[in-house]
């Protein structure tokens, strides 16, 4: 690994002595970037973060890890990744091997450091000791009762977790020993000691999935991943209790933030791809249609598993997007045309080809798909772009590549950016709704008037109350919606489920289908009685939905709701961020009148029973559940 | 990029670590002389001069390390035996 000469460190020492942010912090990022893996640089990277975190308005995420072994040497690795990618992650590191006392007692310091996520990570040395070191001394009955034990044991620290807290909880599974006791034996017996510990995997990922909020990191694949030979470093175990070599801290840390990425909401919407030497070999505009390299074949078909991962991420719910220095007509071709293509124009949710900078197409890319420029990823095989679009746009996730071709794939599938904890019917469905979302916009070009357009859209929403087949979504929209919500609340599966249980709150989704297609569940409201007064604390729409009236139809909904409820009063708060401009005239244009403004934002009030707020003529409404 | 000498490199990653100026750190710098060096950060800066270097001290090594002169030299030996 290279290092960064000690300039770049100077540099971003001056730009903070300068009390320039942004600047120290793009210094930061380019020496984390380089020499990533480096406990030094991470040291270093933190050291320096802890000056500017304050200016940069990073999100803040607490993560306290439970462990029976030395992580302490993960710890700035993993907080140097988490500043890189906008985060400011504070880690409570649990006592050495106290994890079950911390989990068992409500009143530890893990749950007194109201941690956002917490990491179980226990070594098979230390939680399935018998099964690791004495497999060959036990009877069938006796190994039996100890796996059994183990299984047993996870499901109660599980259940006592959540007992206690509403935190996520990412639990390592085991790993399995390098060598068997038993030797190549050990595959044939039924007994197996392999088979043991795969079982107990399958009993931990079955008590996860059976909580909410609970994941499961899959320790052992990691392991499996890195070469087992190499991953532990015997010396570091015996003398320090620590599972892994000097040169797979990083690798620990890097694992931790694929996890931290998405529980945090840091995640790319939406990736921007190269054409020439990307998603093919070669260059068309040199060597035309028939030169290019692509199919079963090497070289070609290094670009044919690009493709294939980038399928995989469209179907996950990631847009797809083409931003390409070509001449447009020569890229369209091979999109369209070449036989070995597995990605179609019909793939993209937007198209860029021309000889602009790449810069200014990813702005409008993200302005034609409706998110902000940091849900947004680019992936080139040139350094050049790469370099630039980092300096311009430092918001924008660029991957880094490898030289190598046949390496594209797997950097791209390892990208934390990409990273999901949960798949609901709309992220498979996304790419799709895109497309459909570009007919629309010809019908609104077509239409006479707004009026028009609203009833020739033919819209009609479903609301419904919270239940469990619409919590993780729920949980979702209120991660990720940034323009359209009210006061950019985030709540996880497990917040949402709580307060749908409480008699105090509301929550609702709200569903909006079309002429088109189904939208899918793209709102949210949740309700909060205060007495006779219900306050609106959250409501957000998903920007596919904005601009057509259903904000209108949603609020008419809660107010009759509340109204039935007994309320005399509806409020609700407006909390101005940088992105959440298109709600900000959402009580003013409904009526609301202004009735407290503090430095964080304005509540807003109306008197019911009201007469402001009425249903739009051309949405149909349905409550869910209820056969029209 | 110049080759630097191995003071050099564990003077880089010291300095890193234990969050001091390049410049104060000598060969006589120790856990005595540098108050932010304790037994964590011992271990960080032994784990990164493995991570950096390709190397991999004993047990018994990692007490031999009690100034950075002394590592110098346990980096030097490892490098020449390698």
């Amino acid at each position: 690994m290279c290092q960064v000469t000690g300039s770049v460190r100077d540099e971003a020492d001056e730009w903070i002595a300068a009390g320039h942010a942004g600047k120290a912090a793009a210094a930061l990022q380019e020496i984390f970037r380089v020499e990533g893996g480096s406990g030094a640089a991470a040291s270093f990277v933190v050291s320096r973060y802890e000056k500017i975190r304050t200016a940069l308005g990073l999100r803040p995420h607490r993560v306290a890890i439970l462990r029976s072994f030395t992580v302490e040497p993960v710890v700035p690795l993993l907080r140097a990744a988490g500043f890189a990618a906008g985060l400011d992650l504070s880690v409570h590191v649990g006592e050495f091997n106290a994890y079950v006392q911390e989990i068992v007692d409500g009143g530890s310091a893990l749950y007194g450091f109201a941690a956002d996520t917490a990491i179980l990570a226990v070594d098979s040395r230390d939680a399935a000791a018998r099964l690791w070191r004495d497999w060959s001394a036990l009877s069938s009955a006796e190994a039996r009762s100890e796996i059994d034990g183990v299984i047993e044991r996870f499901r109660n620290w599980i259940a006592a977790f959540r007992g206690h807290s509403q935190a996520s909880l990412i639990v390592h599974s085991l790993a399995s020993p390098e060598a068997m006791a038993r030797g190549i034996l050990d595959a044939q017996m039924e007994a197996s000691q392999a088979e043991a510990f795969q079982e107990i995997n399958r009993e931990v990922r079955k008590a996860a999935r059976e909580q909410r909020g609970v994941y499961v990191l899959d320790y052992d694949a990691l392991i499996a991943r890195h070469g087992r030979s190499g991953w532990g470093d015997d010396r570091k175990w015996l003398t320090v209790r620590m599972p892994f070599a000097a040169g797979h801290v990083g690798d620990m840390a890097r694992e931790w933030m694929r996890f931290l990425r998405p529980l945090s909401g840091k995640v790319a919407k939406a990736v921007a791809v190269d054409l020439d030497n990307t998603l093919w070999g070669g260059v068309i505009g040199e060597d035309g249609i028939d030169g290019i390299k692509l199919g079963d074949e090497y070289p070609g078909a290094a670009y044919r598993e690009v493709q294939r991962a980038l399928l995989d991420l469209r179907r996950r719910g990631i847009l797809l997007a083409v931003c390409s220095k070509n001449n447009p007509s020569d890229a369209m071709e091979v999109l369209e045309r070449h036989p070995e293509m597995l990605l179609r124009p019909e793939h993209f949710a937007a198209i860029r080809i021309d000889w602009n900078d790449k810069a200014g197409n990813l702005r409008e890319i993200a302005a034609e798909l409706n998110i902000g420029i940091d849900a947004m990823a680019f992936l080139d095989d040139n350094p050049v772009e790469r370099q630039q679009v980092r300096g311009d746009l430092p918001e924008v996730a660029v991957i880094e590549l490898p030289a190598d071709a046949p390496q594209f794939a797997r950097a791209i599938r390892e990208a934390p950016v990409f990273e999901r904890l949960a798949l609901s019917a709309e992220d498979a469905q996304r790419g799709d709704m895109y497309r459909v979302q570009r007919e629309r916009q010809k019908l609104e070009s077509a239409a006479g008037s707004r009026e028009d357009f609203y009833r020739s859209l033919e819209q009609e929403a479903e609301i419904g109350r919270v239940t469990g087949a619409t919590l993780a979504r729920v949980a979702q929209l209120t991660q990720k919606t940034n323009q359209f919500n009210l006061t950019t609340r985030r709540y996880t599966e497990q917040e949402i489920e709580r307060m749908s249980d409480s008699p105090d709150w509301r929550v609702y989704w709200l569903r909006v289908r079309d002429r088109f297609s189904d939208n899918g569940l793209v709102g949210v409201a949740a309700l909060r009685r205060n007495g006779h007064a219900w306050e609106i604390d959250t409501l957000l729409l998903s920007c596919r939905v904005i601009g057509r009236t259903v904000e209108t139809a949603f609020l008419a909904y809660l107010i009759d709701e509340t109204v039935g409820a007994g309320a005399s009063v509806i409020e609700g708060w407006f909390l101005p961020t940088k992105k959440n401009a298109p709600a900000s005239e959402f009580y003013s244009s409904h009526g609301f009148r202004l009735a407290e403004e503090t430095g964080k934002g304005a509540r807003w009030v109306l008197d019911l029973p009201q007469q402001a707020v009425r249903y739009p003529e051309w949405i149909r409404m349905t409550r869910h559940g209820e056969v029209k | 990029m110049m080759a630097s000498t191995t003071f050099e490199k564990v003077r880089g990653a010291a300095a890193d670590i234990l969050q001091a100026p390049v410049a104060q750190i000598t060969p006589a710098s120790s856990p005595v002389t540098i108050e932010s060096w304790d037994s964590v950060q011992h271990l960080n800066l032994v784990l990164a001069l493995e991570e950096k270097l390709g190397i991999q001290f004993e047990p018994e090594e990692m007490d031999k390390m009690n100034s950075i002169g002394e590592i110098v030299d346990l980096v030097d030996a490892k490098l020449k035996a390698n």
